[in-house]
């Protein structure tokens, strides 16, 4: 029971230390779509760590299988927002970010 | 006479798919849980069996609107690209990780290229593996026609994966057979 506590534990720290730093990035990226890089990839590894972890602390039972579904489901929707943030910021024009230009 | 067979055929073949597949959908997400330690009961099956018929006529048309080709083949194929694929969400991360903490440089570019992949469902993973893999997020696809997409690069390593190696463009095309 103990080493199934660490290891879930371990996936689960690694998730937050992922998510967090997805957060730095959302506040330190110079303007929109970099800060749309870090947290729209950090989020899909994020997620899927705590998931795991959450499927480890919990055993094999049903439950897992809607943990699956769920992260299945991030796959396709997480890209599909990120994607959708993008579009509408470059449709109406939000300007992108040149090295050695002033942070936005 | 014979096309009206046809799609009578293929109507057929589209509401026992659905069925299929919401039913299975149903007894993963509430059967198993609720009713396994209980004995069998076929009054609380035939409820899961309703719902799934309400679904299935509902929704026929718009969940199955045509039937593929060499369906078995593309999912055959596509077990390991979803491999591939996890891998590269990691690789992504540890990239953007490294960016944020200062390792790698920051230098954005807009680029936009042609591929070879015509379909909805190629066109869409191919958006998504975009996004999910390392320094790129698609923007937009300009023009489905042509298979153009937009695409936002970190900086200039990314960018030359997707334009010059142009590695995932073939693992999809190869995927969905639109090489």
């Amino acid at each position: 029971m103990l080493a199934i506590d660490i290891i879930s534990t371990m996936f689960l720290a690694a998730g937050t230390f992922i998510m967090i730093t997805g957060t730095v990035g959302l506040l330190k990226f110079p303007d929109f779509y970099t800060r749309i890089h870090a947290t729209g990839k950090c989020d899909t590894l994020g997620q899927i760590m705590i998931i795991v972890g959450c499927m480890i602390y919990e055993g094999f039972t049903f439950i897992t299988i809607k943990l699956l579904l769920v992260t299945a489901f991030y796959l396709l929707a997480g890209p599909a927002s990120t994607h959708a943030l993008m579009k509408a910021a470059y449709v109406t024009g939000v300007p992108v970010w040149k090295k050695g230009d002033k942070r936005m | 006479m014979e096309m009206t067979e046809m799609k009578d055929e293929n109507r057929k073949f589209k509401i026992v798919l659905t069925f299929c597949v919401m039913f299975i959908f149903w007894l993963l997400l509430s059967a198993w849980t609720v009713y396994l330690p209980e004995p069998y009961d076929f009054s609380k099956v035939s409820r899961g069996v309703l719902v799934a018929l309400i679904v299935t006529f509902l929704t026929y048309e718009i969940f199955v609107p045509c039937r593929g080709k060499d369906v078995l083949l593309k999912t055959q194929r596509f077990i390991p690209y979803v491999g591939w694929e996890l891998w590269q969400i990691y690789l992504a991360t540890v990239d953007v990780a490294k960016r944020v903490y200062g390792i790698l440089e920051v230098e954005p570019e807009v680029i936009e290229f042609d591929t070879t992949l015509r379909s909805d469902f190629a066109l869409v993973t191919f958006a998504n593996s975009i996004t999910l893999t390392p320094g790129t997020v698609t923007i937009d696809i300009s023009d489905p026609e042509r298979g153009r997409f937009i695409v936002h690069a970190i900086a200039k390593g990314p960018a030359d994966s997707l334009t010059v190696d142009q590695t995932m463009q073939k693992k999809v095309g190869y995927v969905f057979m639109e090489e």
